[in-house]
């Protein structure tokens, strides 16, 4: 028995098994080390920049390539106010398909729907903007947006959002697409922490005779907050960064407006127009300072949405 | 009575302690285990059986924050040496769990799996061991048309025996057994333990059952565990019949446990 | 007591009826852009679209060095992600038990999943087409394997994390060293999950546009050499769509058409294999 257990067989297995272990340490430190250089490359690229303009890039609304000046502060608003209205619009049409898919669609429309949802999330971006631009632009400009400016045009409160012609692009439209865009990641999120729900805690409220939206809104919700906030910060982080469906229909123009119905600039656009056309080192540094500020950003939102879904998913760890 | 005369221990526990991180999961277990005889371990859930058995093979270091302490000797050499050879530990020390476990590969593969790892036999050679594990593990005349299929087409009872023929295909020295009738059907139960007795001819065994009839039928040796103490340990009719400890005997008469 | 019983009904009522005009409105928007696709793809779609190079705008063409140029790129950013994400999703879900790297990367890599890809494009920019001094099919390739790593690392870890740890004692117990485990066994247990995970990435990559702006840029010609700007795709589809000239506008449709029909394929067959496995098991 113990011959054909040579040492020189276990010891090339230790070897191996050595080896193995290093070459798979080595390939996750490159992800790890994956982040840092982009950090770090980001950060050198943009240091031309930051000499020049300081902490004023980030809030100074000028943007000329003939004298050289440059500030962040349109594409960083133009980013924010997109992404907004696209949760503004996308947060209640996810909850109300999530809440669709879990409580009530018949069980076996329940895959086809979800796969019909999570398809949507596969169309290319590009798609997106071509759409956007060409169908959906002509048709909200004639239909919508004058019904818009009609209805809401003369409040004293929100009026100044909808001035301006209706030509269908603009930042309005940016955040509608992004909304398109964006409902199927927060609804996949919120569909998957509703399942979680153990149905006792669901069955004691229909118990006590509460109504589905009842059940919905203070059992479900509350207990999968977390997890939907989660997703809702996955839904951010997506359309902060999107790039190709905002460049076709945000209009690209370094100018700030209060008006929702005029064009303005997003980061990821700019980069998309700018880039390759930018001559001189200021410049092609400005906009990678811009590349910065937008990881930075997207950074920040989906570390936070990672930290709260890993917290739900502990707490379902220690309920069941 | 096979156990009428003292034989040789096979393994060897002494002073052993066994801790799930700060948990202190066996306390100061002493025991040996007689050559190719079967030993049962019994006790409530949680008693420590099975964390015993998984010391023989030292199967806990495959996880972090698990630790033994103390010696537990095979042929005299101590197992919980830093010097000794896992994997050839392991070659000789068979496992077979709870819950069948085929691996993802036909029936051949699955018994030749671990023949390969130590033994450089030739085509012929392989099939050989292959069909003589398998006929030992009384599965041989089920599967011989279907070899190529796959292990996990097989019924639960077959997966089980395609297991114990898998581990003695090795041909280890001891076979340690995990509860391995507990997930499969009275019929195929009685066939596992109809081969177990066929298997002490060779091999050393140890099984972990809390199944307190099956011990009874199946071992020479029982030992009772308590909250990770070793209660009461002796020959299988003895604890069955005169156990010296009033908690064993409680538990064999069922008023605990 | 019946007008509260009844305010309830009715918000019940209001709200499920809101929550199916939500689905709808989902479907909606994805009916719509299918049918756009189709609409104005469709006649677009001919044998010169796969046999002849982007034209010059006003004459006839097709899209062959675009298709070409993706599917070669795509392909060798798979080949070139796949192993590394499939090692380090290794690592992740076999070694990473102990030790502050694995959680570390296991955060990060969700952040790069997430990521915007365009910056993806500006580091490989700045690390690689900065240096060389010209945009380059290799440029492209390797920000598209950068966006490949994330997705295999994720399913990797997932899928070898489904494997149940009996299977591994088993394969140890028999005296099984530890990447002979890992190889024979749990990737073999979990392999129709990996394949899932690298279709998943392909259909990911088929799409990019943002990432190949300024890598791999565009090649009006045939380019078999990689050290070129390289046709792909999504880029021509973006300079043509936003050209003035019909022809142009018209190959654009059809690309997006062709584009949408392979990452949805890709999509649904990566759904069929998953679930084929799941049901296996």
């Amino acid at each position: 028995m113990s011959k054909s257990l040579s040492s020189a067989t276990t010891n090339r297995h230790y070897l191996f098994d050595r080896i193995f272990r290093y070459t798979t340490l080595l390939f996750a430190f490159l992800v790890f080390a994956l982040l840092a250089g982009i950090i770090a490359s980001l950060i050198i690229g943009s240091i031309p920049a930051i000499k020049e303009f300081g902490i004023g890039f980030v809030y100074s609304a000028e943007w000329n390539p003939v004298t050289e000046k440059f500030g962040a502060l349109v594409p960083i608003v133009g980013t924010l106010v997109t992404s907004i209205i696209a949760l503004a619009i996308g947060i209640p049409v996810s909850f109300g398909i999530a809440l669709f898919l879990t409580e009530m669609s018949p069980p076996w429309l329940r895959r086809p729907l979800g796969t019909a949802i999570e398809l949507l999330a596969g169309i290319p971006s590009i798609i997106y903007g071509m759409w956007g631009l060409f169908v959906f632009a002509p048709v909200f400009a004639e239909y919508v947006q004058p019904w818009l400016k009609a209805t809401f045009g003369d409040s004293q409160l929100i009026g100044f959002l909808f001035e301006g012609a209706p030509m269908g692009i603009g930042i309005l439209t940016a955040g509608i697409i992004l909304a398109i865009m964006v409902i199927p990641f927060i609804a996949a999120v919120m569909r998957d922490v509703f399942e979680i729900v153990p149905p006792l805690l669901k069955e004691s409220a229909y118990g006590l005779g509460a109504t589905t939206w009842e059940v919905a809104w203070n059992v479900v919700l509350p207990y999968t907050k977390i997890g939907v906030v989660g997703g809702i910060m996955l839904g951010l982080g997506r359309a902060l960064g999107e790039t190709m469906a905002v460049t076709f229909v945000i209009g690209n123009a370094h100018k700030l407006h209060t008006s929702l119905f005029m064009p303005g600039n997003s980061i990821a656009s700019a980069l998309a127009n700018e880039f390759t056309e930018a001559d001189g080192e200021l410049y092609t540094s400005s906009l990678i300072e811009l590349g910065l500020i937008l990881f930075f950003i997207t950074f920040v939102v989906l570390a936070s949405s990672k930290i709260l879904l890993s917290q739900l998913k502990k707490r379902e760890g220690k309920v069941t | 009575m096979p156990h009428s005369q003292a034989k040789p221990p096979k393994v060897t526990v002494r002073d052993l302690n066994f801790y799930y991180g700060k948990f202190h999961a066996l306390k100061n277990i002493n025991l040996e285990i007689p050559e190719k005889q079967v030993t049962a371990f019994i006790g409530p859930s949680g008693c420590g059986k099975s964390t015993l058995l998984r010391t023989f093979n030292r199967m806990y270091q495959l996880y972090p924050g698990q630790e033994a302490k103390g010696e537990i000797l095979m042929d005299g050499a101590n197992i919980l040496d830093k010097k000794q050879d896992l994997n050839i530990l392991r070659a000789k020390m068979g496992m077979v769990f709870q819950k069948p476990t085929p691996f993802p590969m036909s029936i051949f593969d699955n018994v030749a799996f671990g023949v390969k790892l130590y033994d450089s036999l030739s085509r012929r050679e392989l099939a050989e061991r292959v069909e003589w594990a398998l006929r030992k593990a009384a599965l041989w005349d089920e599967v011989k048309d279907k070899l190529g299929q796959g292990g996990t087409s097989l019924s639960g009872g077959q997966q089980q025996r395609l297991c114990i023929a898998r581990s003695i295909a090795v041909k280890p020295e001891v076979v340690l057994l995990d509860e391995p009738a507990s997930a499969l059907d009275p019929i195929s139960t009685a066939r596992i333990e109809e081969l177990i007795f066929e298997l002490k001819e060779d091999y050393t065994i140890a099984i972990v059952t809390h199944n307190m009839q099956q011990a009874a039928r199946v071992s020479d040796y029982t030992a009772y565990m308590y909250l990770g103490e070793l209660i009461e340990f002796g020959d299988t009719d003895t604890i069955f019949t005169t156990p010296k400890q009033k908690a064993t005997e409680d538990y064999i008469t069922g008023k605990f446990g | 007591m019946l007008s509260i019983y009844t305010r309830r009904r009715i918000i019940n009522f209001f709200n499920l009826t809101a929550s199916m005009l939500a689905m709808a409105f989902g479907l909606f928007w994805l009916a719509w852009i299918l049918f756009t696709l189709v609409q104005k793809g469709l006649g677009g779609i001919s044998i010169a679209l796969f046999t002849q190079m982007t034209p010059p705008p006003g004459s006839a063409g097709g899209l062959l060095n675009a298709i070409a140029g993706s599917a070669v790129m795509a392909t060798l950013a798979t080949l070139i992600g796949t192993p590394i994400g499939i090692m380090a999703g290794t690592y992740l879900a076999e070694f990473g038990q102990r030790g502050w790297l694995a959680p570390t990367t296991r955060f990060i890599n969700d952040i790069l999943l997430s990521a915007p890809s365009i910056v993806i494009g500006l580091f490989i920019y700045t690390v690689y087409v900065a240096k060389v001094g010209h945009f380059s099919g290799w440029a492209g390739i390797l920000a598209l394997s950068l966006i490949v790593i994330p997705v295999v690392v994720r399913t990797t870890e997932d899928m070898l994390r489904l494997v149940p740890d009996s299977l591994r004692e088993a394969a140890a117990a028999l005296g099984a060293p530890q990447w002979k485990v890992v190889t024979l066994v749990t990737w073999r247990a979990s392999k129709a999950g990996m394949v899932t995970g690298v279709l998943l990435a392909v259909a990911r990559i088929s799409g990019e546009t943002a990432p190949l702006l300024f890598t791999a840029l565009n090649n009006q010609f045939w380019s078999a050499d990689m050290n070129k700007p390289m046709a792909n795709l999504p880029v021509v589809i973006f300079q043509f769509a936003m050209s003035p000239y019909e022809d142009w506008q018209k190959l654009a449709w059809a690309g997006a058409l062709l584009i949408t029909i392979g990452v949805l394929g890709l999509n649904i067959a990566a759904r069929i294999m998953f679930r084929k496995n799941s049901s296996l098991n």
